[in-house]
């Protein structure tokens, strides 16, 4: 009992290590995408679109399995990380983080994506004329105007990296420490018929998820996740 | 000097003009909606670029050639239709937003002026979104003017707002060039907005400038789009020239004519603007002492043109010694029987006058 105690908090622990540094790497990267998509006139906007959004309606195992093979000895990436002398990525944490980061993108590109474009193009032209530049505009007028969108984004994007499953085993396996997260801990419990353990994590999961979603429709009292332009899956 | 020669494709017409307005005043761009004044607003603060434009400011090069200054680098302050606040920043971030990002030698408005100027001191406290359209209007007035524009752009202002907040509203307006000296362009559809605030007209229909001057001589061309019925009219500019005390009365004299009216309360000397509506002017050949009109001006026909109506038509008339124009709307019956013409000597009957200021 005590070992299984110690197993599941390592994998609780890597959860939420996996989630924090998916999350905040979205949002780093996600913001640009999501201000690109939101003005751009381009041809590649559709494009683009849809394959931020593909994670959405692709079963995991299909992200999970061409991650499998781009990253794997005879893959594009996988030879490139080799010559770095990086290693192979898939069954590490980094290849993980990766392959959680393109499964999550929607979650979060899209809800700040929805947010900059409900802005619209006004207030920008008003702090133009007040002598803001493109950089200003962006900081001190989109950003803070759009910070319900982002705050959704990091909030939704953590939550479905804690509760991926599907691109996890393809990529990560299930190694303890390195690549076993709650969700692929309480499929372990299952297949050894250690209900009560599953229980418990199922539970955790179960009433995390609750509250997020919770906290997220107390944010936006009026209209639906998907109408505030926030996937759902 | 402002000089402006924009040329823009824009779906329903191509805005093509070649202006220039004069910056110690107000210039109205006026006309129908879609007729591109707003476009002409937006290329003059570079929110629209127009290849191949020419924009000049007070000597400064704004768009010309291979050159196009941003907007964030113009000396522009733009006042829109809604009053664009930003949600996140209350009154003073609001009004502060601009004027912060100047360097202190650019400051030429201090922020006291822009917020007393507007009226907005006991608001500036307050968050945007629980102000009324009338207020939301004067902090974005301010927010423009503390950047110490040299032109103050004007989108329709007061088009959002109902009757009261206009009232409101634009006696602030008026006051803003007397108080910060800084040009202003003003985009309206509405003339009793221009008879007000205009000192300089530009006339716009489907993208051109059909013709440019002052207020008073623009107002009262015949050969113009203006628009017809009620609203004829024309705007004279002059000063208080004297006081009747006993009879609470004050003479108002304008180029050529001076016209009694109620005593304003204004002192003699003191700059105003009148309104003379068409509707409220009658020709007759001869003075009438016995009448109880006491403005009756001596004046001559310069021209007649059609009314709406087909009973009706509108008389120019210039008074004597070269003075004001003035439009009369008579009938064309008594346009015949008067046998009006150019030239004709006249009296105009004012049954009244409106001061605008």
């Amino acid at each position: 009992m005590d070992a299984d105690w110690s197993a599941d908090l390592q994998a609780v622990a890597l959860t939420l290590k996996l989630a924090s540094v998916v999350t905040l790497l979205l949002l780093v990267l996600g913001t640009p995408l999501a201000w690109w998509l939101a003005h751009t006139r381009s041809r590649w906007k559709a494009p683009l679109s849809a394959l931020v959004a593909l994670p959405l309606v692709l079963p995991p195992t299909v992200l999970g399995f061409y991650l499998l093979m781009l990253m794997g000895p005879h893959g594009l990436v996988g030879q490139a990380t080799q010559a770095l002398g990086i290693g192979l990525l898939p069954f590490t944490f980094t290849g993980l983080a990766i392959a959680s980061m393109l499964y999550s993108m929607p979650f979060v590109v899209q809800p700040i994506q929805t947010a900059f474009e409900a802005i619209g193009a006004r207030p920008l032209e008003a702090a133009a004329t007040l002598r803001a530049g493109p950089w200003e505009r962006f900081a001190h007028v989109a950003l803070p105007l759009a910070r319900r969108g982002v705050l959704t984004a990091a909030v939704l994007g953590f939550a479905h990296t804690v509760g991926e499953f599907g691109v996890v085993l393809m990529i990560g396996g299930n190694i303890p420490g390195a690549t076993r997260v709650i969700s692929t801990q309480l499929y372990s419990h299952v297949e050894a018929l250690e209900y009560p353990a599953a229980h418990r994590l199922a539970a955790l999961l179960l009433a995390f998820s609750f509250a997020v979603l919770l906290w997220v429709y107390r944010l936006r009292p009026r209209g639906a996740l998907l109408a505030a332009g926030t996937p759902t899956a | 000097m402002i000089e402006a020669t924009l040329c823009l494709p824009r779906g329903a017409f191509t805005l093509d003009v070649a202006l220039q307005l004069p910056t110690d005043g107000v210039s109205a761009l006026f006309g129908p909606s879609g007729c591109g004044k707003t476009t002409l607003l937006r290329c003059l603060a570079g929110l629209e670029h127009a290849p191949g434009g020419r924009v000049v400011v007070d000597g400064q090069a704004w768009q010309h050639g291979a050159t196009f200054v941003p907007v964030h680098r113009r000396a522009v302050g733009v006042v829109f239709q809604e009053a664009s606040l930003f949600e996140h920043l209350d009154v003073r971030a609001n009004v502060a937003f601009g004027w912060k990002r100047l360097a202190p030698a650019e400051r030429r408005i201090p922020l006291d002026d822009a917020i007393a100027w507007t009226g907005i001191e006991p608001l500036l406290q307050r968050a945007t979104t629980g102000l009324s359209g009338g207020e939301r209007q004067r902090v974005a007035i301010a927010r423009a003017l503390a950047v110490s524009p040299r032109l103050l752009l004007m989108d329709e202002p007061l088009a959002a707002l109902d009757a009261a907040r206009k009232a409101e509203i634009l006696p602030a307006i008026e006051r803003l060039h007397t108080l910060s000296g800084i040009a202003i362009v003003y985009v309206s559809h509405a003339i009793a907005e221009v008879a007000r605030l205009a000192d300089h007209v530009v006339l716009m229909e489907a993208g051109r400038a059909v013709a440019s001057g002052p207020v008073g001589e623009l107002l009262s061309r015949l050969d113009l789009p203006l628009p017809p019925g009620e609203d004829a009219g024309v705007v004279l500019q002059g000063v208080v020239g004297a006081l009747d005390a006993a009879f609470h009365l004050a003479r108002l004299d304008v180029p050529g004519a001076a016209f009694w009216t109620r005593d304003p309360a204004l002192p003699v000397g003191h700059r105003i603007r009148l309104r003379v509506l068409a509707r409220d002017v009658s020709l007759s050949l001869a003075a009438q002492p016995g009448s109880s009109i006491v403005n009756q001006i001596p004046a001559s026909v310069e021209a007649i043109a059609d009314d709406t109506h087909p009973s009706q038509v509108l008389v120019r008339l210039r008074t004597h010694a070269g003075g004001s124009a003035l439009l009369a709307r008579v009938t064309r019956r008594s346009a015949q029987a008067l046998a009006l013409a150019p030239g004709t000597a006249v009296w105009a009957m004012v049954k009244s006058v409106a001061l605008l200021d």
